[in-house]
């Protein structure tokens, strides 16, 4: 059980990222929370292809001794890791343009108080 | 305790009980089983695509496709970002 | 918001190019050791985001047109897929990497070789296709990554928004 701590911190980080985007008021830290998320789903991602001591997938000056399919991590989950963050980011950048836009138009930054459609 | 608080811990309950089922269903940490594909990829890699590094040629080669995808995000969010602030000019 | 103090412009200015050198490093070498186009595309935009907090955003957005920072973020889109359909035309398949083992002219290959099976170290002629589309993609990651930090902190900064 205690093995598999990168299983449970994933699970940690998860359930901290959503209680912040369910549990508060600040635009700003439903922001923080959903960007915690996405840095949960990415590790959950590479810990799922990852073999018992095994070196980097590069052939490059490889250490001494290595066996070519069976001593080395997959590749494949951290390609689709790579696009995740940078989908990450760009999903940020919009958020908070948006938020920016926001403040502008209606002066605070509650959740509960920007309700009807400002004419 | 208001109707929203009591919604918002449902949904919280419900996803801590789906987490749980699955984590027992999961492999341990460090033993993938049988993967016949990333082990296709290692072994020829250097033959069919001349590079050193792994990731880079799963990446652009092997699976190019979604990193096409992946530039039209990038340009996607750009071009939202600069019509947001289009007003702003001198 | 307005400039700093003169010790910090003089570092920023003294560390710029020993940051872009290493970035292009990065870029360029994508297919030899870990790296690729978009980490060393993060190096490099972090360089120049780090000349944008030194000078003040309002000096620079009357310096730089964006206009030229998004036309080069197009060209570097424009480019990748060129390479993908010119892999359609001379290969037989989209994406296909057709500059593997072929030899233009006597002994010139462009980026053509191909490394021994195992633990080697191989040049930098190597892995075909690949080395274009770092290029790419590092010249794509580069300009929209300092335009929408160059927008967003020129917007933040005024008072109030003209309509």
């Amino acid at each position: 059980m205690i093995y598999n701590i990168p299983f449970i911190a994933v699970i940690a980080m998860i359930f901290i990222g959503l209680y912040a985007v369910l549990f508060r008021r600040n635009l700003i830290k439903i922001v923080i929370g959903i960007s915690i998320i996405e840095s949960g789903v990415n590790l959950f991602l590479i810990t799922l292809g990852y073999r018992e001591g095994g070196v980097a997938p590069i052939y490059t000056s490889l250490p001494e001794g290595t066996q070519y399919p069976g001593g080395m991590v997959l590749p494949v989950p951290q390609a689709l890791t790579l696009t995740s963050i940078v989908i990450g980011v760009a999903v940020l950048a919009l958020m908070l343009s948006l938020v920016m836009h926001i403040y502008k138009q209606y002066g605070t930054l509650d959740v509960r108080k920007i309700r009807r459609l400002k004419e | 305790m208001s109707t929203r608080n009591i919604v918002a811990v449902l949904v919280f309950s419900i996803v801590v009980l789906f987490f749980v089922f699955s984590a027992l269903l999961i492999h341990p940490f460090g033993d993938p089983g049988s993967v016949k594909m990333d082990d296709h990829i290692i072994t020829n890699t250097q033959s069919e695509t001349g590079a050193n590094n792994g990731v880079t040629s799963v990446v652009f080669d092997y699976r190019g496709f979604d990193t096409l995808g992946e530039a039209t995000i990038l340009f996607a969010a750009v071009a939202g970002v600069m019509m947001i602030f289009r007003r702003v000019k001198k | 918001m307005s400039e700093m103090s003169k010790i910090v412009r003089t570092i920023a200015n003294v560390s710029f190019p020993l940051i872009t050198i290493f970035g292009l490093y990065v870029i360029a070498h994508g297919h030899l050791t870990p790296g690729g186009g978009f980490q060393g595309g993060a190096v490099v935009a972090s360089g120049c985001i780090m000349l944008l907090v030194a000078y003040g955003s309002t000096w620079a957005f009357d310096h730089i047109k964006e206009k030229r920072l998004t036309a080069f973020e197009s060209l570097g889109a424009v480019w990748f897929i060129g390479v993908a359909f010119l892999g359609l035309f001379v290969g037989g398949i989209f994406f296909a990497n057709f500059l593997v083992g072929l030899k233009l002219f006597d002994n010139f290959t462009l980026f053509g070789n191909i490394p021994a099976v195992g633990s080697t170290l191989a040049d930098i002629n190597t892995a075909g296709v690949l080395p274009l589309m770092n290029f790419a993609v590092g010249l794509k990651v580069i300009a929209g990554l300092f335009a929408v930090v160059l927008v967003m902190a020129y917007a933040s900064s005024l008072k109030e928004w003209k309509k």
